[in-house]
């Protein structure tokens, strides 16, 4: 094969999937960034699905995507806009191709655009090129799915299975386009389907033809290369943000030298936490799939008092349900990690679209005074970091800890510098000494305020506790007013002595200066990318992102009081906001607000930082 | 620790906290007959865990001189479901009232069951809501008048007996609080059991349910309204030890041996270890006046293995055969690639 001539290089480029929820373009995204990664690309990944597992075929609705940003510098998000859509059908079209830069490129299988095709899809005319007024882009109308019956036409499949197969077309013509080789796939369908080589063959075919058609068609488009991204040296691998908080709470139960115990329900988008803890028995996780989300804290919380790393995962109802039990936590003082995997609400609200609007109900809700410590992740691959930070402080401070991640992280997946095991700090969980024969289960550390930790089964140290207020020292069951009010003020000043043990807030882009971005948790990335774009264009701008919700680190104050504004970015109706309002009432905080299930683009940023900064 | 040397007695399950049950209330009694079954088990007292939820019983294990746990209402299968998978190596009793684990923690509780958890569940029934004064229970008898019922109840009780049998339980038991030697006797049969075994306790209110099961205690009658079974043994009750169980088509009835030609051949002799629970209903549902009511334990079918004796097994089976033995095994395993 020649080697293409008008070959050009690329920063960055951001390529959309999309087709139907049974179109398997999960999978052909996930290949290709996997390629990507492969080739050393930085990228970021953004799979977006309906709730239903299969929506009606060919509408809107029913619509699954994958975006991959991937690039020759960092990258910090999945990208706004594509520059390539891959559309199998016209609902995909339909769908994605608002989210197309202009003057980008759509494939579309031409073979799809039947008239019940393009009505389901919502068009009233024959020409959805026109009438979607996609004129300036570079379409491409390829019959993907003649083709892939052409290419398998002898090998004795059914024909379902031979359409089945037509992303695998679309994924060989964005290969070349991007001048990526196909031998990862290939020994993934090799894995995948190792008890029926008709199938390896036939998506190895397909993959080839549609490779192959591409270059046959090179008229139409140019190729494109990105090359490897300058990344910090080390080992890496492609993690998605659940598989990540996952593998971050083995590494804690590992480094605190205790087994790790997940109670847990199945719940959107949090069930990959609970999937990737059941099949890690070879590490000794125990996972109990309980009845119900109440099930699922309770059996960890049961888990704690005999002395385990615990956790429960779940989402925004989930949360809700396991609230009572939460306080039972907070007033027994028992270690546990409560990962919330954010998603659109109230109630059931949307399912697998992103939002980071459980920060009050980590904060509050619960009945009484109730503090827990919250850590939030900001991207997919420190959701790692933050689990095993919140098993730090849940362990090293003998209280419930809340990581919230949300579905934007959970899903998505971006490359992941393996650590060393032996880098990571050791965690020291505040056991009793065993021989301890006065064990006082309220005797507390005098520095970070933690209880001691007795263990069933250790001789001499039985004790009780439970849900009733306790007596400092003693723990026996006390109703004395003044005894109540000194437990309070324990448990709220234990989590505020964190500060003593978390990171400074940190600023990057200008120290001092216009304006300061706020965010937390998710939308670090796009942050960080419309700062960026701002600091380009000659703003003084910084941007502080938190990861350390309660207790806020130290130095909040000194940060906030070197910049004229402080703007602050959520995926909620201001909530961190308005947190801020209380925890530091002397600054004035606009805001940034986004509630319709997705993230932030860059864009948006950048244009409402202008208007805020340049209204006075 | 060797296990032959430990000679406890009832009192090292004492603990030092006052008992603030009302005068009178079944619950000392249970309590009383738990230290002493506690005492003759040979099993280490700081293996023991005792996990409840709330109610009047549920306050259980601050009289414990052992490990405790008090819950949050409903919850405390949940709870000692996760003491008992975290380490199977204790032994883990759950208190429980009718309120606490058939109503708001009913989901628990026939789901521990169903898995068959290595735990002892000891549900204090005393058809009425003590703790929040008098509100009927879902095993309070139809037509129950109490503060939430006051012109009687409208909703039929459950049997906890046949909740068990209906979650595939394979332990139950049951017992009257006044009748000490019958209740510490299926205590330790109880805590023999490998498996989820559930011990109903009949228990009287003084308060707010008082007499409630005086017609099945009372003394005079009791020998004649109570059957307490033993497996292997002729259902045989009565005061003058004459009556018994038979079997009458698909039921059972009650006879005296020397009456209508029955002859003691022809008493039923109680198989606890029956996997197929049909008999075992029967005497779950047994009431008065047509029946006595029946004690002891009426199901105790041995599983080779429960739920916490799995999991273990599963993970040393996994462990055995995979090569990732650690997170830096993990986290390198499967696709990676050098960034230098």
């Amino acid at each position: 094969m020649t080697k293409k001539d008008n070959l050009i290089e690329l920063e960055k480029v951001v390529i959309k999937f999309s087709g139907d929820s049974g179109d398997g373009m999960q999978l052909t995204g996930t290949l290709f960034s996997d390629t990507s990664a492969l080739l050393g690309n930085d990228l970021a990944t953004f799979p977006d699905y309906p709730a239903e597992i299969r929506a009606p075929q060919g509408t809107v609705g029913g619509v699954s995507g994958f975006q991959v940003h991937f690039g020759h510098s960092k990258v910090n998000t999945p990208g706004d806009y594509a520059d390539v859509l891959v559309a199998m059908n016209p609902a995909a079209l339909k769908a994605s191709s608002k989210w197309t830069r202009r003057g980008g490129t759509i494939i579309i299988d031409s073979d799809s655009l039947t008239e019940k095709n393009l009505q389901k899809a919502g068009y009233l005319t024959n020409d959805p090129i026109e009438e979607d007024k996609l004129g300036d882009f570079n379409i491409i109308q390829a019959p993907i799915s003649t083709l892939t019956r052409e290419t398998l036409k002898d090998t004795g499949l059914d024909a379902k299975s031979i359409i089945r197969s037509k992303n695998m077309f679309a994924l060989g013509m964005v290969f070349w386009m991007f001048d990526r080789p196909m031998d990862h796939s290939f020994e993934f369908f090799e894995k995948k389907f190792k008890k029926n080589p008709v199938i390896v063959e036939a998506n190895k075919m397909v993959l080839k033809a549609g490779y192959n058609y591409a270059e046959t068609i090179e008229a139409l488009t140019p190729s494109f290369r990105v090359n490897p991204a300058p990344i910090p040296p080390g080992r890496y691998r492609t993690l998605s943000g659940n598989v990540s908080t996952a593998w971050g709470l083995i590494a804690a139960a590992e480094k605190a030298n205790l087994p790790l115990f997940l109670g847990s329900y199945p719940i959107t988008p949090a069930t990959e936490i609970l999937q990737e803890l059941s099949g890690r028995k070879d590490l000794g996780v125990k996972v109990f799939q309980a009845e119900d989300e109440i099930a699922g804290i309770c059996t960890a919380i049961g888990a704690s008092f005999a002395g385990r790393l615990a956790a429960t995962s779940t989402s925004g109802p989930g949360l809700a349900l396991k609230a009572e039990a939460m306080g039972l936590a907070v007033i027994t003082e028992l270690p546990l990690v409560i990962v919330n995997v954010q998603r659109g609400g109230p109630s059931t609200g949307l399912p697998t679209k992103t939002e980071q609007a459980d920060l009050m109900q980590a904060l509050y809700g619960r009945n009484g005074e109730s503090p827990v410590a919250i850590v939030a992740a900001s991207s997919p691959s420190n959701c790692f970091d933050y689990a095993f930070e919140a098993s730090r402080l849940a362990l090293e401070y003998m209280t419930p800890v809340i990581l919230l991640t949300d579905g934007y992280l959970a899903n998505g997946s971006e490359p992941f510098r393996i650590p060393k095991m032996a880098e990571l700090p050791t965690i020291h969980p505040r056991f009793a000494d065993p021989s301890n024969q006065d064990y006082q289960p309220y005797a507390r550390d005098e520095k970070t305020l933690a209880r001691e930790w007795a263990v069933p089964g250790t001789p001499g140290q039985e004790h009780r506790i439970g849900g009733l207020e306790k007596m400092n020292i003693t723990g026996t069951v006390s109703y004395v007013p003044e005894n109540h009010q000194v437990m309070v003020d324990i448990r709220e000043k234990k989590i505020q002595g964190m500060q003593d043990s978390i990171p400074e807030l940190s600023v990057a882009g200008e120290q001092e200066g216009d304006a300061l971005f706020i965010g937390w948790g998710s939308t670090m990335g796009h942050l960080a990318s419309a700062t960026h774009e701002l600091l380009n264009r000659g703003y003084k701008v910084g941007h502080a992102h938190f990861n350390y919700i309660n207790p806020l680190p130290k130095n909040v104050a000194e940060v906030f009081g070197r910049y004229k504004k402080l703007i602050v970015c959520e995926l909620n109706m201001g909530q961190f906001a308005d947190y801020l309002r209380i925890k530091h009432q002397d600054f004035k905080y606009h805001q940034i607000n986004k509630v319709q299930g997705l993230p932030f683009t860059v864009q948006e940023l950048v244009d409402k930082f202008e208007q805020i900064v340049e209204g006075n | 620790m060797d296990i032959k040397t430990i000679q406890y007695t009832p009192k090292d399950f004492k603990s030092d906290q006052e008992v603030r049950w009302c005068p009178g209330c079944g619950d000392h009694a249970v309590l009383n007959a738990i230290q002493r079954a506690m005492a003759e088990l040979s099993i280490p007292k700081e293996k023991f865990a005792v996990i409840s939820g709330i109610g009047c019983s549920s306050r259980f294990p601050y009289y414990m001189n052992t490990y405790g746990f008090h819950g949050i209402h409903g919850r405390a299968g949940a709870i000692a479901s996760g003491v008992k998978v975290a380490n199977p190596e204790l032994c883990v009793w759950q208190i429980t009232g009718d309120g606490d684990a058939m109503a708001i923690g009913g989901n628990h509780f026939i789901h521990e069951i169903r898995r068959n958890i290595d735990l002892n569940v000891i549900l204090f029934n005393n058809e009425i809501y003590g703790l929040t004064k008098g509100q009927y229970s879902p095993t309070s008898k139809e037509g129950s008048k109490t503060k939430t019922s006051p012109f009687g109840t409208v909703e039929p009780p459950f049997k906890p007996g046949m909740l068990v049998l209906g979650a595939m339980g394979k332990f139950f038991a049951r017992t009257i609080d006044n009748n000490i030697k019958v209740t510490v006797e299926v205590m330790k049969e109880a805590a023999k059991f490998r498996g989820t075994s559930v011990v109903e306790v009949l228990q009287n209110c003084v308060i707010y349910n008082d007499q409630v099961f005086a017609e099945i205690s009372d003394k005079q009658h009791k020998l004649d309204r109570q059957l307490v079974v033993e497996h292997g043994k002729k259902m045989i009750f009565g005061t003058n030890n004459d009556k018994g169980i038979v079997q009458d088509g698909l039921g059972l009835k009650v006879v005296t041996i020397g009456q209508d030609g029955y002859t003691e051949d022809d008493i039923l002799v109680h198989n606890a270890h029956d996997p197929n629970p049909y008999i075992h209903m029967m005497l779950v549902n047994m009431q008065l006046p047509e029946f006595p009511v029946v004690f002891g334990v009426i199901r105790a079918v041995q599983e080779e293995h429960t739920y916490d004796a799995k999991v273990e097994h599963q993970i040393a089976s996994v462990q055995s055969k995979s090569v990732i033995k650690n997170m830096d095994d993990l986290m390198n395993s499967g696709d990676t690639w050098e960034v230098k």
